[in-house]
């Protein structure tokens, strides 16, 4: 690990004060992330701004009947939640599908949404990597690709893995993003995470230097029936190959996003239009333009599989 | 007392281990933002005992624990987060003491096997350990007690897993319960069922 200094900080605004000068620093909260791609001096910050006593770990009802969630509140503490367990269970669902009882103690709401890939050969400093060394191209392609992405890829084939984002997608929540300035803005879940694109340099998250995310809005609950549907490869504490977020309402119509297929959480207009036909062709919509390696071309039929898994449940439980 | 840190795997993590709290003062002001200090004193209660260390801020929680404070009972499995083998309590939580650094715990109250019981007065759930032979090797074991007795603690305030049938409704003590919440604790030897069994028996139910 390189040496870093290292403060902590006691608002929001003390924190982005700490950044504005020193564009090599990076937030810390949970640590679950960072620490370990420090370790391996992938991420080298020369300064941590620590944020734990920053004062976000509060759950709010809004007087608009939307919940807005501090980046602080820890993923343990958002799943158990009565609210959330009652009004918005695909929340809690897609977090208790994740990680392990430990990291959900540490790991925060803002963290989760920041986390980065989790491809071996981003992990892998002897290799080229795309995201880790612009330029330098990937070595996923045309290497082992078993768990990557088959939509959404460019430079770049990382699947998304993380779970919370996924809910978070579906049910159009929005990320509360505090500027160096002081200032307050809002960016839709939607385009918070990024697609590779074609060029050299990759941007994950829609976020500048120095901007810290605050909160997360949930929008009033919806009145539908949810599943979250996560396969991987061993019971638990592991990442999902694919994983199926859905909320049925009561006309038949629905939504639904995909994680571990998509560079992003994956949702489109025409998948959430094409539920209404059943898992096929839903999971045809999502998939359109789908560029597959022959190691994850399993993940076409896993999806649709997944999906109908997920109507199943979804018609079964948790209205 | 010195800092007892020969054949550390990465370099100069503790300055000193001062005698007393006023060396303290000398230590880098954690709050001096243009200052590039990469130590800062910080105080720790480990089981109960309150010690005031100056640790290089690259020091984890997991190494302070071992190297400087010599409680080698949590231990170095992965580093990574995927072990458990580092799980110690945390001011009432489990979590693994490998992904977190050890300056950002000044204050904290840390709970690590030492302070759980010791051969003369076993913690009862180090006595289910040993009486359904809930180990072989013994590697992972500090962190499966540590990670067992913190998570009777998540159920008993209601904190849902994966495996929890109803969200919204308190969680059941079965073991599909203990199997998803200890999911983070891996043993190699394979004692899972057993580890099951001395948990479920600690909490009260019937394996």
């Amino acid at each position: 690990m390189k040496a870093f200094s290292y403060e902590r900080v006691q608002s929001p605004v003390e924190a982005v004060a700490a950044h504005r000068h020193r564009p090599a620093a990076r937030y810390i909260a949970g640590g679950t992330n960072l620490i370990d791609l420090m370790k391996l001096e992938i991420e080298t910050p020369t300064h941590l701004i620590d944020i734990n006593d920053a004062g976000l770990d509060g759950i709010e009802d809004m007087p608009d009947g939307s919940i807005r969630i501090g980046a602080l509140v820890s993923n343990t503490d958002l799943a158990s939640d009565q609210r959330i367990r009652t009004h918005y269970p695909i929340v809690a669902r897609s977090i208790l599908a994740g990680a392990s009882g430990q990291l959900r103690n540490m790991a925060t709401v803002g963290g989760n949404l920041m986390q980065r890939t989790r491809c071996p050969y981003f992990y892998d400093l002897n290799l080229p990597c795309n995201k880790r060394n612009p330029g330098t191209g990937c070595s996923a392609m045309g290497g082992y690709s078993r768990t990557h992405a088959i939509v959404g890829i460019g430079s770049c084939i990382c699947a998304f893995l993380g779970d919370m984002s996924v809910a978070l997608r579906l049910l159009d929540a929005v990320v509360e993003v505090m500027r160096p300035d002081g200032a307050i803005r809002t960016v839709p879940i939607g385009n918070f995470h990024k697609a590779p694109g074609h060029g050299e340099v990759i941007d994950e998250f829609a976020l500048e230097t120095g901007e810290l995310i605050v909160a997360v809005l949930l929008p009033a609950p919806l009145s539908g029936s949810f599943a979250y549907h996560k396969v991987r490869d061993r019971a638990s504490f592991a990442f999902a190959l694919v994983s199926v977020a859905v909320v049925l309402f009561a006309d038949g119509s629905g939504r639904v996003a995909l994680g571990g297929v998509g560079t992003k959480p994956w949702r489109s207009e025409e998948g959430d239009a094409a539920l209404t036909l059943g898992a096929k062709a839903a999971s045809e919509a999502l998939l359109t333009n789908a560029l597959p390696t022959e190691h994850n071309r399993y993940k076409v039929e896993l999806t649709e599989r997944a999906m109908a898994a997920a109507l199943e449940d979804a018609q079964r439980v948790e209205q | 007392m010195t800092a007892s840190g020969s054949g550390f795997p990465t370099p100069g993590l503790f300055v000193s281990m001062p005698e007393d709290s006023s060396a303290a003062a000398t230590a880098p002001d954690r709050h001096s933002g243009d200052e590039p200090a990469c130590s800062t004193a910080i105080q720790l209660t480990v089981n109960g005992e309150d010690s005031i260390l100056v640790v290089d801020h690259r020091t984890t929680l997991l190494d302070a624990l071992r190297e400087t404070l010599e409680l080698t009972g949590a231990k170095k499995g992965c580093d990574q987060g995927q072990c458990g083998a580092c799980t110690v309590i945390v001011n009432g939580r489990r979590i693994v003491s490998c992904l977190s650094l050890a300056v950002m715990h000044d204050g904290d109250s840390i709970l690590t096997i030492e302070g759980i019981g010791d051969p003369q007065a076993l913690h009862p759930m180090q006595s289910a350990f040993l009486r359904y032979d809930g180990y072989q090797c013994g590697f992972c074991t500090p962190g499966q007690i540590c990670s067992a007795i913190a998570m009777l603690d998540e159920m008993r305030a209601g904190v849902p897993s994966g495996a929890t049938s109803e969200i919204a409704a308190p969680p059941r003590l079965i073991a599909a319960e203990i199997r998803e919440r200890m999911s983070g604790n891996i043993c190699r030897c394979g004692a899972y069922s057993n580890i099951v069994d001395a948990v479920i028996d600690v909490a009260g139910g019937s394996a």
